[in-house]
């Protein structure tokens, strides 16, 4: 494995930072909308509950099919996978989202609301800061689900660790199927190290 | 003028069967405090919350200073009324100073002014502003806690105050003391004050006039000494005789 490391770097370094794009671009554009529909939801809370069925019913759709269906509109490429990855995230990141909201002490939102703060200044100065836990399980959740799925993207052409895997598994070859294994993985395993670092800070201060 | 006048006020959540608060209409002139007893679930709080919104009547018309609050933006209402919850309802992400600053920082005043405030407002419920303007409400004690949660109630001097149980979960001798203190705050703001409490002592010391609630109704409205004299109804007369009783306890005890 070494080995094939040292002979070709780039076979290892372009897929992994492909990932690392499409990771950081799905992320953005996720936590991005969800923040929309987060305040959507905080001025219609029926909406909320709408948009949380809707998205736990796509989130069981398994993401091979969901490919099948947008090749058709976007084609393939990154552009579907990123379109997929940020559709399920948007179950994990709501969910959690949302119940954290919801979980805020009933007398602190009675207060807030009392002392004449509009329904946005509740969420963004209340409810988001005392549901930093859950808003960092939503986010840790959709990193891990992003870089396991985002494996199976390189089906239709989105690049990243999964052709490693793809190309491992068409052509019989181990090391390149343990590489990819093991850097999705690692992937996983950094960044959901770099969010506990962050989220200890932040409950310290 | 009145400051709060409501007027066939009636109130039914949704889902029950019996109104929360029935076809109420009372006068209150700006400067009273006037205090609310009754047994729990009789609508007090109900009541105090359709003052600012919180709820809206179903039926009836509430009026501040001559202003029809259907008319108004909530949010509006809301900011010119303070509002003292029972479990103090402090944001425990925020330190106290944060807490206290909170409708200046929404009506954007400026830093020092703001800062300025919080000093004089600290020292008016009786908190020491360089030992506790930097610390977040879990390093308080409850009856600590409730003296910020005046103090915010009272940041941008509201000319109508609501109180929901403020002193509920404090001890006898705090208690007093606070007592004391919001007369004395109210002496000096001239402030029309809404207190509501279980506490038939409570009322009775604090309140120009005591409004007497039963099952969503009005049972009597009255100054203490009136109330006292001639209790009138059945209900005021079973809680006027419950307080005498109790004092008889204390002072057969005593002798
Ligand atoms: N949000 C609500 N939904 C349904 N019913 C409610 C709601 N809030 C209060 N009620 C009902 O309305 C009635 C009056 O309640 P309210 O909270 O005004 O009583 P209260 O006098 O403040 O009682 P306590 O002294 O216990 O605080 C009660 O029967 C209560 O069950
Ligand atoms: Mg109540």
């Amino acid at each position: 494995m070494i080995e094939y490391m040292a002979k070709h770097p780039d076979k290892l370094l372009t897929p992994l930072i492909e990932h690392i794009e499409m990771l950081v671009i799905t992320l953005l554009l996720s936590i991005v909308i969800a923040a929309i529909f987060c305040m959507i939801s905080a001025l219609v809370p029926f909406i909320g509950n709408v948009l949380i069925h809707f998205f736990s019913i796509v989130y069981s759709i398994p993401s091979l099919a969901l490919f099948a269906v947008l090749i058709p509109v976007t084609g393939l490429g990154r552009t579907t996978a990123i379109v997929v990855l940020v559709v399920y995230n948007q179950y994990l990141l709501l969910r959690n989202f949302l119940a954290g909201f919801a979980n805020v002490n009933s007398n602190v939102l009675e207060a807030a609301k009392g002392t004449g703060m509009t329904k946005i200044q509740v969420l963004t100065k209340i409810q988001v800061p005392l549901s930093k836990g859950a808003i960092f399980t939503g986010m840790q959740l959709a990193v891990v689900s992003t870089i396991g799925i985002g494996t199976i993207a390189a089906s239709i052409n989105a690049g990243g660790l999964g052709s490693l895997l793809f190309d491992g598994l068409r052509t019989l070859n181990t090391v390149k199927i343990l590489w990819g294994t093991v850097l999705s993985a690692g992937l996983a395993i950094v960044v959901n190290g770099v969010l506990n670092v962050v989220k200890k800070k932040q409950e310290g201060g | 003028m009145n400051a709060i006048t409501f007027t066939n006020v009636s109130k039914q959540f949704p889902k029950t069967n019996y109104k929360a608060v029935k076809s109420v209409s009372f006068e209150i002139e700006e400067g009273e405090l006037v205090t609310i007893l009754g047994s729990s679930g009789c609508g007090k709080t109900t009541l105090l919350k359709m003052v600012n919104r919180l709820y809206d009547p179903d039926e009836g018309d509430i009026v501040l200073f001559g202003e029809n609050i259907r008319d108004v933006d909530p949010v509006v209402v809301r900011r010119r009324i303070g509002y003292v919850i029972q479990q103090s309802g402090l944001f425990p992400h925020m330190t106290i100073e944060d807490n206290i600053s909170t409708v200046p920082k929404l009506l954007k005043w400026d830093r020092k002014k703001q800062q300025e405030r919080c000093r004089n407002l600290m020292e008016l419920v009786g908190l020491d502003y360089e030992k506790f303007h930097k610390r977040y409400p879990h390093e308080l004690s409850g009856g600590q806690q409730q003296r910020v949660g005046l103090a915010r109630a009272l940041a941008v001097n509201p000319k109508i105050m609501l109180m929901d149980e403020p002193f509920g979960a404090i001890d006898a001798i705090n208690r007093l003391n606070l007592q004391d203190e919001l007369k004395k705050i109210h002496r000096e703001t001239n402030q029309t004050i809404l207190f509501v409490t279980h506490d038939i002592n409570e009322a009775f010391k604090l309140g120009n006039r005591v409004m007497i609630m039963n099952e969503g109704k009005i049972c009597r409205f009255d100054t203490p000494q009136n109330v006292i004299r001639q209790p009138g109804d059945a209900f005021t007369q079973s809680l006027v005789q419950s307080a005498m009783d109790q004092e008889k306890f204390w002072r057969e005890y005593r002798d």
